[in-house]
């Protein structure tokens, strides 16, 4: 078991490497600086902005610096908010991004399961359509159509809750944008679920549960439940991208103060250290996801644990 | 009377009622954006100061209303949609090609070639790429073509991995044996024998990536990433009226619902596509 | 039915009939079977792939899937079975009714403990604490004489081999003490060698404890080797059922007869050519007309190719259904 994590963890530090690498080159690489959006600065300050910043040095030593300050844990100065470093600014946004991510997962995945199996319980008949069709409903509208909906909806026609706008420790405010990011993963989950326990109950050890005489409980939470949740582990990865992703849409919409929206601002302002932080930022999370799931495989289904 | 793969397909496919209304509203969809604009008298550029933000109606003739410029509502979604629905489609042509020349390649080819291709897949993909092209977009600046190659760079993962898996248990065929033997080089035999037995998944996931792709490319100008003003996308457009919610809803609902429905439909009838050619493999 | 009527059969299935919707019809996997396992006897019933002989104790057990349709009647130790709802049934099957599976690889569950999926079935029936039934299964393990038991009860499936996955299913079978265990090819997916261990096994448990068993295989050498009587299923019907002695020695059905001489002889060399069977058999989708063999049938005349036999009794305990048996 420990084998197979240490070798799991062996191919994630390697892609995290290259990630980082491939992101700096294509920064350093690129046309244009940090500095070309403002009105032409003098030949000297500009120099001296440069040097301060440390892109006069050749490639190879910005690169060394960048990947020893990385694992101190600094992502170095933002381009645009001249106060702040990349490390502050993400320290401030995640909190919230992470608060309302992990909420969104975690719905998605109780209420996707659940919707999933008793969907594949009544497999064929109405209850089983009418989910599946608002799954792919789910699944296809995007997020960006689907808070500002939400929002009229609930915000201006009804006044139940807020539209936009955020203060610490509000929960009402991010009701919504919580439940737009549940919704897509949320169908995804029920979607495989359903076709997963469909699958494992046609194989030949869940006719044996009932060969035994085992009740319908037991077989389905039992025999039935641990191998149908393979595939959904393996969404696992994916259904936290979409959040992310999920999260730059609903920050800048909500105007909540998160990572996402920082992003989507270093992006039109052409901030390069804050995107090139968030990327790798999101890309470790990602990569940390992965192994995860890994482990999660490992407990599902004991035959991987003996893998060589 | 033994059926084709294809006949076999297309009858399970028409017979479905969800792969027949999506299909049909695809279609309607489609004529709307393309013949719609004649019917409207207004154009997309023009500024009808008169009737700003203007309720949707037929008296002035702007059906879906006007937005806080008084440019009509009803020409600028279908322009809209017309550039959305056309880098979709571009895009998912470059991401098509790019992943099907890959799959091919690896999976004909096989070995250590194989190995490294596939690992290349597996690290990509296990990254959310929508943040490379924002990156890229960083980097490069919001040039509009660099956006058709980005998007189509970035869906091309699945359809590698798909045609991959066929392009190996092709390889073991006869004929493929047959040609070797017969002299044909690698190139040839993958253009004239690999690739058109792949035909099948890829026409599947076509029509899957489409919707994903045309998502991105809404996602990017929602966020003012994409396609740039004063060309409208249906993203652009949704994102000019979530700011307008409040005072004049209809600026997010025309273009909001057209995207809504044209990627539920493109995503039902992709689904019903790839059932009714997975038929073998169902009960 | 010629068949020791005098005590109550153990299971007694009368026209049972198994029907599965298809696209453009029915398709009858069973097409009325009638056929009874006394106390303590060893029934095989042997036919190759597609005569229905797994559809039709898949019935009885009520594993059918939920579109098939079986009807006729299964009694079992005098109640009958066919079409019991689930909570009745559940009572029934895996203790005093059990089955035994082909395939040893995936019958078991994988993500569970040798130990769990054992105990499971004694606290399920019996109502036993979990460590009393870990006891119990332990027990068990040693009953198909599989050694250091404690160890494979916290041991997963994929650790075991073939030989001894098949012994555990055996061993969860008997956990109840069944009047009757289904052994549906128990030996197919297994070795040469281990075949023979595993029928031993069943001979020695019958002994033991006076199950009866039904040994399904397309097999007629394991059959032979085990069964007391033996029926012979072509096509969705028996064509032919006798005491295996009998049978063996001297088959009534031309069907049986062509088995008969497959069967591989190592005490007779032979220079002829392997005998084998031209054509196939017909599909459940196939409608019937005459004798469903008479295509194959060396000693097929046009009153075959219309009329259907009966099974008919023919000498002491023999039935058959021919126009034209053999002797």
């Amino acid at each position: 078991m420990l084998r197979y994590f240490l070798k799991r963890l062996g191919g994630a530090i390697p892609t995290l490497f290259i990630i980082v690498t491939l992101s700096f080159l294509l920064i350093r690489i690129a046309p244009g600086g940090p500095f070309d959006q403002e009105k032409s600065l003098p030949p000297q300050i500009l120099a001296n902005l440069q040097s301060a910043y440390g892109l006069d040095q050749p490639l190879w030593v910005q690169y060394t610096r960048y990947l020893r300050s990385l694992l101190h844990g600094d992502f170095g100065p933002s381009f645009r908010y001249k106060d702040f470093t990349v490390t502050e600014l993400i320290g401030q946004g995640l909190p919230v991004t992470a608060e309302i991510g992990a909420a969104a997962l975690i719905l998605a995945l109780t209420l996707g399961m659940l919707v999933g199996i008793l969907a594949a319980l009544r497999h064929d008949r109405p209850a089983d359509y009418t989910l599946m069709t608002l799954a792919v409903a789910g699944i296809a509208v995007p997020s960006f159509v689907v808070l500002p909906l939400l929002g009229l909806l609930f915000g201006i026609y009804v006044h139940w809750l807020p539209v936009a706008g955020w203060e610490p420790g509000s929960m009402r405010h991010l009701i919504l944008p919580i439940v737009t990011l549940t919704l897509p993963p949320l169908a995804y989950v029920a979607r495989l679920t359903r076709a997963s326990f469909l699958d494992v109950l046609q194989r030949p050890f869940i006719r044996t549960a009932f060969a035994m005489g085992l009740p319908m409980r037991v077989v389905i939470l039992r025999h039935a439940l641990r191998p149908a949740l393979i595939p959904v582990a393996g969404y696992l990865a994916p259904a936290v991208a979409s959040i992310m992703t999920g999260s730059l849409v609903v920050e800048s919409i909500a105007g909540l103060p998160g990572v996402g929206r920082y992003l989507v601002q270093g992006a039109l302002n052409r901030d390069y250290t804050l995107v090139l932080g968030m990327v790798v930022l999101y890309s470790a999370i990602l990569v940390g996801m992965g192994l995860l799931v890994d482990l999660l495989y490992a407990w599902l289904d004991p035959r991987i644990r003996f893998e060589r | 009377m033994t059926e084709t793969l294809w006949g076999t397909a297309r009858r399970r496919l028409l017979a479905n009622r969800g792969a027949r209304i999506s299909l049909g509203i695809i279609v309607a969809l489609v004529a709307l954006t393309v013949m719609g604009p004649w019917l409207n008298p207004n154009r997309v550029e023009t500024l009808d100061w008169s009737f700003v933000a203007a309720d949707p109606g037929f008296v002035h003739a702007h059906w879906f209303g006007t937005d806080r410029l008084g440019r009509d509502l009803y020409v600028r979604t279908l322009a809209g949609a017309r550039v959305s629905m056309i880098v979709g489609l571009v895009a998912s042509a470059v991401s098509l090609s790019l992943g099907l020349m890959y799959g091919a390649i690896a999976g004909y080819v096989g070995g250590r070639t194989d190995d490294v291709m596939m690992r290349i897949v597996e690290i990509l993909g296990g990254l959310p790429l929508i943040f490379f092209v924002i990156f890229l977009t960083v980097v490069f600046g919001r040039n509009e073509y660099l956006l058709f190659v980005s998007i189509g760079a970035v869906g091309w993962l699945t359809l590698a991995r798909i045609v991959r898996g066929q392009a190996l248990s092709i390889r073991r065929q006869e004929y493929i044996e047959a040609a070797i033997a017969s002299g044909a080089g690698t190139a040839r035999i993958i253009c004239t024998h690999v690739l058109p037995n792949v035909i099948g998944p890829v026409i599947v996931y076509a029509t899957l990536t489409v919707p994903q792709i045309i998502l991105l490319e809404s996602f990017l100008s929602f966020l003012g990433l994409g396609i740039q003003e004063p060309r409208a996308s249906l993203g652009t457009l949704i994102a000019e009226g979530a700011g307008e919610m409040e005072a004049a809803p209809w600026i997010l609902l025309a273009p909001g619902a057209f995207l809504t429905l044209l990627l539920v439909c493109l995503n039902i009838f992709g689904d019903r596509l790839r059932d009714a050619f997975d038929a073998g493999t169902r009960r | 039915m010629t068949q020791d009527g005098a005590t109550l059969a153990t299971l007694r299935t009368r026209e049972l009939r198994v029907d599965h919707p298809v696209p453009g019809g029915t398709a009858s996997a069973v097409r009325g079977v009638s056929l009874a396992v006394g106390a303590h006897q060893c029934l095989g019933v042997v036919g190759e792939s597609g005569s229905g002989k797994t559809q039709l104790f898949m019935a009885v057990m009520g594993l059918l899937p939920g579109s098939a349709r079986a009807t006729g009647s299964a009694l079992f130790q005098g109640e009958e079975i066919l079409g019991l709802p689930p909570d009745r049934l559940n009572r029934i099957r895996g203790s005093k009714l059990a089955m035994v599976f082909q395939d040893p690889m995936t019958s078991l569950a994988p993500h569970l403990k040798i130990g769990v999926q054992l105990a499971e079935v004694l606290v399920h029936h019996r109502g036993l604490s979990w460590r009393d039934a870990e006891r119990a299964a332990s027990s068990a393990l040693d009953r198909v004489r599989i050694p250091d038991a404690q160890r494979r009860l916290k041991q997963y499936p994929h650790e075991l081999s073939g030989g001894m996955r098949q012994r555990v299913m055996i061993g969860m079978s008997l956990l109840c003490e069944p009047a009757l265990v289904i052994a549906d090819e128990p030996t197919s997916a297994l070795d040469v060698t281990v075949q023979a261990r595993i029928l031993e096994l069943l001979r020695q448990l019958r002994a033991e404890m006076g199950i009866s068993i039904v040994l399904i295989s397309h097999d007629l050498a394991v059959v032979a080797s085990l069964a007391d009587r033996v029926a012979v299923m072509y096509a969705g019907r028996v064509v032919e059922s006798a005491p295996a002695a009998d049978l063996l020695r001297r088959a009534l059905h031309p069907y049986t007869a062509l088995l008969l001489q497959c069967l591989p002889d190592v005490h007779r060399l032979r220079t002829d050519r392997m005998p084998f069977l031209a054509g196939q058999a017909p599909g459940a989708g196939d409608p019937e007309r005459g004798c469903a063999f008479a295509p194959r049938c060396p000693r097929a005349t046009d009153r075959c190719k219309h009329e259907r036999p009966a099974l008919v009794d023919v000498r002491e305990a023999a039935e058959v259904a021919c126009h034209h048996p053999l002797a």
